[in-house]
């Protein structure tokens, strides 16, 4: 990414809107929060982010799920990790989420409400937890 | 460590902030010898004898916490200053405003020195209340050079405020954007 100034900010600003109203909190009830620390960024987490995106709006959810990005979860060795907070599932930390696991996330957890098996790493109940 | 410097400056900036400040200066600076902060604010400063009871671990004035009976921020930080053979200088006059000055030599630091550097500057630029913000980064090292200001007043007005998540998510890009050589 090159130097931005001031003047480039603006546009940008403008140029995302689209983008922005996707992280509007009003009226979303489904969080979805990568995490975008130095190890998330490191291990892939602006790939599962835009990943996460794209396959939020393929599956039309757009009015329903906020995107957010936060900082390290304290899972470094299972970057990148991805939170989900959604009414009526429990609220899981996903780990190694790379852009195909982020995909299969979406499908799975926001559009057939299962958990995702094999990438869970904290929150739910043990006994939630397929072996 | 590079995680308790982030702390560090944070927590000095949090002082600055709490001593009233209408504006607060932090300057960051990186070389293959050494990694520099300082911190200057125009809060309601200290008189002497309140300057010596601020690097007493056992002292607090009770205004910001009523049931705390310890003031550790300053005391941690000349601690560790002292044991990685940095440096550590403040200055203050009542009613002027405050300047803590510290450094560590860059090889008994972690590398990146200073952890994550936009969220360091999110947090530092977003600290609640109505002051002006300013970070000025300059890194002169075989890394590379770098050399930027940021000041809050005018991202706020880019961004049309900084308290929103997808503000902080330009402001983000923004500033890793700085951070190319």
């Amino acid at each position: 990414m090159a130097k931005m100034t001031l003047d480039q900010l603006r546009k940008l600003r403008e140029e995302k809107k689209q983008d922005l109203t996707r992280r509007e909190v009003e009226g979303k009830e489904i969080q979805v929060i990568v995490g975008m620390g130095t190890c998330g960024i490191a291990a892939g987490a602006k790939q599962t982010f835009d990943e996460i995106v794209k396959a939020v709006e393929e599956y039309g959810l757009g009015k329903d799920v906020i995107i957010r990005q936060t900082g390290c979860m304290g899972l470094c060795y299972v970057e990148p990790t991805v939170e989900v907070v959604m009414p009526g599932m429990p609220t899981v930390i996903y780990g190694k989420m790379t852009a195909d696991a982020a995909k299969e996330l979406v499908r799975k957890h926001l559009v057939e409400k299962t958990l995702l098996e094999n990438h869970i790493f904290d929150r739910p109940a043990v006994d939630i937890v397929k072996k | 460590m590079h995680y308790a410097l982030g702390d560090y400056v944070l927590d000095i900036t949090q002082n600055a902030i709490e001593a009233g400040a209408g504006r607060v200066r932090v300057e960051l600076a990186e070389s293959d010898e050494a990694v520099s902060v300082v911190v200057s604010d125009d809060g309601i400063g200290m008189t002497e004898e309140e300057l010596a009871r601020a690097l007493d671990p056992f002292y607090t004035d009770g205004k910001k916490h009523a049931r705390r009976k310890v003031g550790l921020g300053l005391p941690f930080l000349v601690q560790a200053t002292r044991q990685a053979g940095g440096s550590f200088r403040i200055e203050s006059r009542k009613g002027e405003g405050t300047t803590v000055a510290f450094s560590f030599p860059t090889g008994n630091v972690d590398s990146p020195p200073l952890g994550d550097i936009p969220e360091l500057f999110r947090a530092i630029l977003c600290f609640p209340g109505g002051h002006e913000m300013e970070i000025r980064r300059t890194r002169t090292s075989s890394r590379g050079d770098l050399a930027y200001e940021l000041a809050r007043s005018e991202l706020a007005e880019a961004l049309g405020g900084l308290e929103r998540a997808d503000s902080l998510a330009l402001l983000r890009d923004f500033i890793v954007s700085q951070e190319e050589d």
